[in-house]
């Protein structure tokens, strides 16, 4: 390592990179200082609410917001979309107002009158057959010769269908956003996003769209803490820019429209479903031959995006697949954790494990034989990861051939999944400020959604500085500082340790620049170490930071760090390996989770705390979608029946009885690939381990998660161990 | 409607609409926005505030019914110079967090655990925050932070 001036310090010289750190925002959160959008409240502001289209399909007949108008203590009122509109999922929006307080906005929305032509839906998909002409094509592929592979006397054949529906975001912050008018031509958001640097440029080009003009650079958007994104928040939305016109239309006053929790749910977020038949082979040793599929899914009214099947076993040597994206009117959909990977894995892995069993194979076995089929720079750690998973389930101890033969109504199953991601570091930037009291300052456009990249950028700093991270201020989410891309797809830790990195040694050398004279050496024999500016391996010629700093005079040091950049902090691709432990109750078709397993590598890791955290978080999403979330539509009246939190249910404290065990992969062969994203990764397998799990347990596959008594019932209804 | 509730320990006198909730009156009116709106409709706890020493859920409370109590939120919960309380301290010691969204709840939901049970196990200490959502924690660093604010709160009591 150090071969190039930005490496990494080896192992050994990394203070506390790697070590676990607590987070920086802690007390800010702990407290109630910590200020989300939702709690910003600005002087004169008003509150803005919208009128939605309670149909799933119509266009708009007539519309007339003059009475809502008229209602007093209402400022602004304004058509979203204007008659001649086709409006395409229940839950859109036709009209807003703003007013003095939410009850009045609340009570002029309703004064609002609008006329339809109401025009047939689709809200459930699951039926292929019924889908009609909203069906598409979305890509076929054949490789190899799967038809051969299938005929074969000698393959064992598993086939089975599974799915996975639609589910929202959820995010306990909703979206939305305050805006306010700086004079005529500047504005300001308080914006619950994943996208702090991005949210100007689409506002104005919105704004521009709609004729009004302001340029870019004259909109300034903050958002520093946020409750939740998960994939859903990367942009202004149309309520923003209706935000940004009511404060318009009344004069420039801060506007907070957030929206209501079922508007949330039935709008502001949906990941497409995925449904399928699969039909898998192997040799009677247990080698994958053949894979085949046909699936479909919706993603609203825009494409449902084409899961990667067969997941990780890319390379089996036969496969045909076929995808149809059947269009809804459901709300659109949008990234969720991870996008198309858990759906690709549930697929993949339930197929292949309901294979094993057919083989009467022990199901971590199988997956230990066919991983070589897996992208090859990946097998190595699935191998290890494997054994790590088994050993830390007590594989052995509690996996059992299908179906729990154990007397009574409690059966205990185990299963496993495996699932890989990107997690490049994005393009971004910051400033590194050090300042002759040697105050340390870093500065970005960025982010933390939780995730503790505030943490991060201190724990490097403070790393390359030699001091302790509470030395370090980070300044993030506002779009004044630096750029730094959305903080999606596991990119921001890469991106984010990778430029205060070279800002940071950048920094330290123009500090060495500054020093070297007085120590009487050159500024390369320096070095940055335990609060002090010493003479490398010498610590008797030394000055403290802080006399080492004032050697700066009036100067203070600026640099800006970026990425990508010089020398390879960071890498891509990752992989992860999952176990469920799970007891089913057969009288009740209750799944409980005992424990989850997850085994995950991330390259170098900078704060094993919200690294580790990132996999817990992970996990229970995990859960809630394996045993819970499904956002119901009804096809009668074409909207989502379960839009609030009691019904669209969320794991709760008491519904992981278990514990969930988290091993990261780290040391020699890890840490060399720098720092990798971890926000996806442990969200992807515990679908499919979960499903494994009850399978295992009662000895037939539930078909479609989420796992709820209803469906367990019915399966065992058709067969296994009840 | 004229109601009085003392808040965090400050009385305040405020004419408010029969129809306005605890939970915005102590956002919009005490300016009080640690307390946090998740689901609005009582099943998320994010609101969670004391009333009397009891957790109750403010966006299921109206604000004329708080007329004559004692008020507690996040906000009032830390020492007079700023100290943090062992449950506050808790959560950030032991990772009880991430967005935070759901933290000032959670802690205030845990308060009252505590006060009725200063040895809770991890199954009581589950039990009591059933009615809290977390997204993002996966919840067993937050068993984790109430095990160590009992923890905690016990050594205090001894000391006093
Ligand atoms: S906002 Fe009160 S319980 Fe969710
Ligand atoms: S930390 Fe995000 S909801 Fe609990």
């Amino acid at each position: 390592m150090a071969s190039c001036k930005y490496d990494w310090p080896a192992a050994g010289q990394r203070d506390a990179i790697g070590k676990s750190t607590d987070r920086i925002d802690g007390p800010a959160k702990v407290s109630g200082r910590a200020k989300y959008t939702y709690d910003i409240n600005r002087p004169g502001m008003l509150f803005g609410k919208m009128l939605t289209c309670p149909h799933a399909h119509a266009k708009i007949k007539s519309i007339d917001v003059s009475p809502a108008l008229k209602h007093p203590g209402v400022k602004a009122a304004l058509v979203i979309q204007d008659v001649g509109s086709e409006i395409q999922w229940a839950g859109d929006e036709i009209a807003a107002v703003a007013a003095v307080d939410e009850a009045t906005a609340e009570d002029a929305v309703r004064l609002i009158r609008v006329e339809y032509d109401v025009l047939p839906h689709l809200v459930r998909e699951e039926n292929l057959s019924k889908d009609g002409d909203r069906a598409k094509p979305a890509g076929e592929q054949k490789v190899g010769d799967p038809d051969k592979a299938f005929a074969d006397p000698e393959a064992v054949i598993s086939e089975g269908f599974y799915g996975i529906p639609v589910i929202t975001h959820c995010c306990l912050e909703t979206h939305g956003n305050v805006v306010e008018w700086r004079g005529a031509d500047s504005i300001l958001t308080h914006s619950s996003t994943q996208n702090v640097s991005g949210i100007p440029s689409q506002l104005g080009a919105a704004l521009r769209a709609k004729k009004i003009n302001v340029q870019d650079s004259n909109i300034e958007t903050i958002c520093q803490y946020i409750g939740g994104g998960f994939g859903s928040k990367f942009s202004i939305d149309r309520w923003g820019v209706v935000a940004a016109e009511l404060s318009k239309q009344a004069g420039g006053k801060p506007v907070k429209l957030m929206l209501d929790r079922d508007e949330d749910l039935e709008v502001a977020g949906a990941r497409p479903s995925y449904f399928g038949h699969v039909k898998v082979a192997a040799s009677k040793d247990g080698t994958l031959t053949a894979w085949s599929s046909e699936t479909w899914g919706t993603g609203g009214p825009g494409p449902s995006g084409v899961p990667p099947v067969p997941y990780i076993l890319t390379n089996i040597p036969n496969i045909y697949k076929k995808h149809t994206s059947v269009s809804t009117n459901i709300g659109p959909a949008r990234a969720w954790r991870a996008p198309n990977h858990p759906q690709a894995c549930l697929m993949t892995l339930a197929a292949l494990d309901d294979l094993a069993a057919k083989l009467a194979m022990d199901a971590m076995e199988f997956l230990q034989k066919n991983i070589h089929l897996a992208p090859s720079y990946l097998v190595n750690t699935y191998q290890q990861e494997l054994s790590k998973a088994a050993e830390l389930s007590e594989w052995s101890k509690y996996w059992h051939p299908r179906g729990d033969k154990t007397p009574g109504h409690l059966k205990r199953g185990l299963g496993v999944s495996l699932h890989t991601w990107g997690g490049r570091g994005h393009a971004g930037s910051c400033n590194v400020i050090v300042r002759p009291d040697g105050s340390v300052t870093v500065q970005s456009g960025t982010q933390d959604l939780g995730t503790g990249t505030r943490t991060v950028i201190a724990v490097v700093a403070a790393s390359t500085f030699g001091l302790p991270v509470d030395a370090i201020q980070v300044e993030i989410g506002d779009s004044r500082y630096p750029f730094d891309g959305a903080s999606g797809g596991s990119t921001t830790v890469g991106a984010a340790s990778a430029w205060t990195r070279r800002g940071s040694v950048d920094a330290l050398n123009e500090l060495f620049a500054a020093v070297a004279p007085s120590l009487g050496v050159q500024a390369n024999q320096l070095e940055a170490r335990d609060g002090r500016i010493q003479v490398q391996g010498n610590p008797s010629k030394s000055l403290s930071w802080k006399d080492a700093c004032a050697k700066l005079g009036a100067k203070t040091i600026h640099t800006v760090g970026k990425n990508p950049g010089p020398c390879n902090l960071g890498s891509v691709g990752v992989g992860g390996v999952q176990v469920a432990d799970v007891t089913v109750d057969t009288e009740t078709g209750k799944v409980k989770i005992n424990r989850l397993v997850a085994v995950q590598d991330c390259g170098l890791i900078i704060d094993k705390l919200t690294a580790e955290s990132q996999v817990y978080g992970g996990l229970i999403m995990g859960v809630c979608y394996s045993l819970f979330e499904e956002k119901v539509m009804d096809q009668t009246i074409g909207r989502m029946l379960n839009a609030n939190m009691e019904f669209y249910k969320l794991a709760g404290i008491g519904d992981i009885g278990g514990e969930l065990i988290v091993h990261m992969m780290t040391g020699p062969g890890y840490d060399e690939r720098g720092v990798i994203g971890l926000g996806e990764p442990p969200v992807i397998s515990p679908g499919a381990a979960i499903s494994n799990a009850v399978a295992n347990a009662i000895g037939v596959r539930v078909s479609q998660l989420p796992l709820t008594p209803r469906r367990v019932l019915a399966a065992l209804a058709k067969g296994g161990i009840a | 409607m004229k109601i009085r509730v003392k808040i965090n320990g400050v009385t305040r006198e405020d004419d408010v609409e029969p129809r306005l909730l605890l939970v915005h009156y102590l956002r919009e009116l005490a300016g009080l926005t640690g307390t946090h709106i998740g689901c609005e409709t009582s099943i998320c706890g994010a609101c969670t505030v004391l009333m009397n020493g009891a957790a109750v859920k403010s966006c299921t409370v109206l604000a004329v019914q708080a007329d004559g109590s004692e008020i507690t939120t996040i906000e009032g919960l830390s020492g007079r110079n700023g100290q943090l309380h062992p449950l506050q301290q808790g959560f950030w010691e032991e990772h009880g967090l991430q967005c935070g969204y759901c933290t000032p709840g959670m802690i205030l939901a845990a308060h009252q655990l505590l006060s009725r049970n200063p040895h809770p196990s991890r199954a009581e200490i589950r039990k009591a925050l059933e009615g809290n959502l977390c997204r993002c924690t996966g919840y067993q660093h937050i068993v984790k932070a109430v095990e160590w604010a009992a923890e905690k709160v016990r050594a205090q009591a001894e000391h006093a």
